[in-house]
């Protein structure tokens, strides 16, 4: 346990020291890899531990991005405000949206979510007034804190930061908890959960309403990253990408999607430079990984590790556990 | 009265286009368990192929009509022998993955092709004539396609119903395991419907495009139209496509013309609300899942 506080600190005091060694540039790079790990750490709640692939997450990322903006622009820009309204806006959607979804599982439960986030996106981008349509919303005011306004991208990247470690402490808490484990028990086998008296449709909703909640964090976090936002972010191919950092990085961890998200954004940022063809780039990288490395990144990882230890003289061993 | 007819008409020759792009998908699902996501992406193939071959070699709709479809067709074979047969012990929902990941490979390789511009393919010169019913004026084509649906449908059901080989599709379609044991060579059946549905996807390309046009990302937009009907009609079951097409064809028209706004929501909350009230679709069978 004690190890975790330390990997923790680690990870966190190496992160915010990243606006004294990196360019601007690559900063921005950073806050995007983090505000795409929020999204889909909250995807894989439900694709990596409840089992239910969903092709449909781009709605709650949606909902909170335009709750955010439109907050922002017409009502205050105060970041409790904006942030508020926008987990509200998102918990609601997940809450009619789940009431729906949850009744069905496999294909059906992916084609369900993809229809209602199709719904949403359709909503957005036809309803002008209050969306700006195709255009999108820009110039969209700066989050504040009080008096306080964070002006600049170093400020952002630090409500970013902040906004991630607390989703991935809340989130890592909940799955390890018993209610976590109830989850990756429906994932592996529903039947016999249910049959041991769980009532896996509270669990399920709860885990999908879970997931929406955090995935209007992120969306809300992109709009004051970017200061912009578009239907298109909100589009389907949005979801197939955190579906992608999900089973790239490694479904059912929690590393896992940080390192998809890290992987996809700068294999973008890295193509996106040279060649036009990134959409081929990623489903090569995508089926690559589905085929040869199921689990992902992490999956990668642990094979290695474990390979390094089985190497080892039995005898070793042995002596470290004595010492 | 006059223009409900004339929506009406319009409706059903998009449902049966709608059918004709769908069949494939649903065939597929129905034999191998897979939920081709690059099923769309083989519809813009064909689409976009009978564009160059009518732009450029043959000028001839006809040809292209037929030519498409089958390079379409090797597309599928290509996919199914490298991608998908070495794949079945990874399990459906990867495979459902695969196809995903493949849909963006293909997206981008037709756009480095042929562009990004808007494309159109010309009605040939015998359906380019118009018609007139209900007092209003209708594009021959619009019904060409009607028929050519109605066609596609019947040949369907009677190759399922009463031929050897829609003997051996449906028996696959309730146990697989059983028929290979029965001395059925399953993986060939697997490869032949993949190959059939590619090419009922490159036909449905060829037909859609002087109506819907050829556009970057058309396949996403068509595909998740398919996948609707396919969810309304039940997985698997090509009479429920057909059902679910004409209705999706209507509700999309008439909810275009009378509240255009809601259009596309409109579609999507009839699958909503059909998926709940009917999770297998309105005459889908019991399809087991992954």
């Amino acid at each position: 346990m004690r190890n975790t506080y330390v990997q923790f600190l680690v990870s966190f005091v190496a992160l915010a020291a990243a606006p004294f060694v990196l360019s601007l540039f690559h900063l921005n790079l950073l806050s995007e890899i983090l505000i795409l790990a929020i999204f889909a750490l909250s995807l894989n709640v439900l694709v990596g531990f409840t089992g239910l692939v969903s092709l449909g997450h781009a709605a709650f990322f949606g909902v909170g991005a335009y709750t955010a903006a439109v907050v922002a622009q017409n009502v205050s820009a105060d970041m409790f405000v904006t942030l508020g309204l926008a987990v509200a806006g998102s918990f609601l959607l997940a809450a009619v949206i789940g009431m729906f979804c949850i009744k069905v599982s496999g294909f059906y439960f992916l084609m369900l979510t993809l229809a209602f986030s199709q719904m949403i996106y359709s909503f957005i981008h036809q309803s002008t007034n209050l969306t700006g349509g195709s255009n999108g919303l820009s110039g969209i005011p700066r989050p504040e804190m009080g008096s306080f306004i964070f002006g600049n991208p170093v400020l952002i990247f630090y409500l970013v930061l902040a906004v991630f470690f607390v989703s991935y402490a809340v989130l890592r808490m909940i799955v390890k908890s018993p209610y976590g484990q109830v989850l990756v028990g429906i994932r592996e086998n529903e039947t016999r959960v249910k049959s041991m008296g769980y009532n896996t449709g509270f669990y399920k909703y709860s885990a999908f309403i879970l997931a929406g909640i955090f995935g209007g964090v992120s969306g809300a976090l992109y709009t004051y990253f970017n200061g912009f936002i578009a239907p298109s972010d909100v589009y389907w191919t949005m979801s197939g990408t955190a579906l992608i950092m999900v089973l790239v990085g490694g479904a059912g961890t929690m590393l896992g999607p940080v390192l998809g998200a890290a992987l996809i954004v700068v294999l973008e940022t890295i193509v996106s430079s040279y060649v036009d063809q990134w959409m081929l780039v990623l489903g090569l990288v995508f089926i690559t990984f589905v085929v040869f490395f199921p689990k992902g990144i992490v999956g990668i990882g642990q094979s290695l590790y474990k390979n390094a230890v089985k190497k080892k003289p039995v005898y070793e061993k042995k002596k470290s556990r004595a010492a | 009265m006059d223009i409900l007819g004339a929506q009406l008409v319009n409706g059903l020759s998009y449902g049966l286009l709608l059918f004709i792009i769908t069949c494939g998908l649903s065939l597929i699902f129905g034999i191998l368990g897979v939920l081709n996501l690059a099923h769309g992406s083989l519809y813009m193939f064909g689409a976009y192929i009978a564009y160059s071959l009518t732009a450029t070699y043959t000028q001839s709709f006809w040809t292209a009509l037929i030519v498409a479809p089958i390079i379409v067709a090797l597309i599928a074979l290509v996919v199914e022998r490298v991608l998908l047969r070495p794949t079945y012990h990874l399990g459906h929902l990867s495979q459902v993955l695969l196809t995903f990941g493949l849909a963006y490979v293909f997206h981008d390789i037709a756009s480095f092709i042929w562009g990004s511009n808007v494309l159109s393919i010309t009605v040939p010169t015998a359906l380019a004539g118009s018609f007139a019913i209900f007092g209003q004026t209708f594009p021959v084509y619009r019904l060409a396609v009607i028929a050519i649906g109605l066609v596609i449908a019947i040949l369907l059901w009677f190759v399922q119903e009463k031929t050897k080989w829609g003997a051996i599709i449906r028996a696959g379609l309730s146990d697989k395991e059983m028929i290979g044991g029965l001395g059925v060579n399953i993986k060939l059946v697997f490869t032949t419907v993949f190959v059939i549905g590619g090419l009922l996807a490159g036909f449905g390309g060829v037909i859609a495009a002087p109506v819907l046009g050829i556009y970057p990302s058309m396949e996403f937009e068509t595909l998740i139209l398919a996948l609707v009907v396919l969810v309304i009609g039940g997985l698997g079951s090509i009479s429920g496509t057909l059902v679910a097409s004409i209705l999706v064809g209507l509700v999309e028209t008439f909810s275009r013309f009378l509240v255009p706004e809601l259009s596309m929501f409109l579609v999507f909350g009839l699958m909503a609300v059909i998926l709940v009230a009917k999770p297998n679709g309105l005459l889908g069978k019991q399809v087991a899942h992954s």
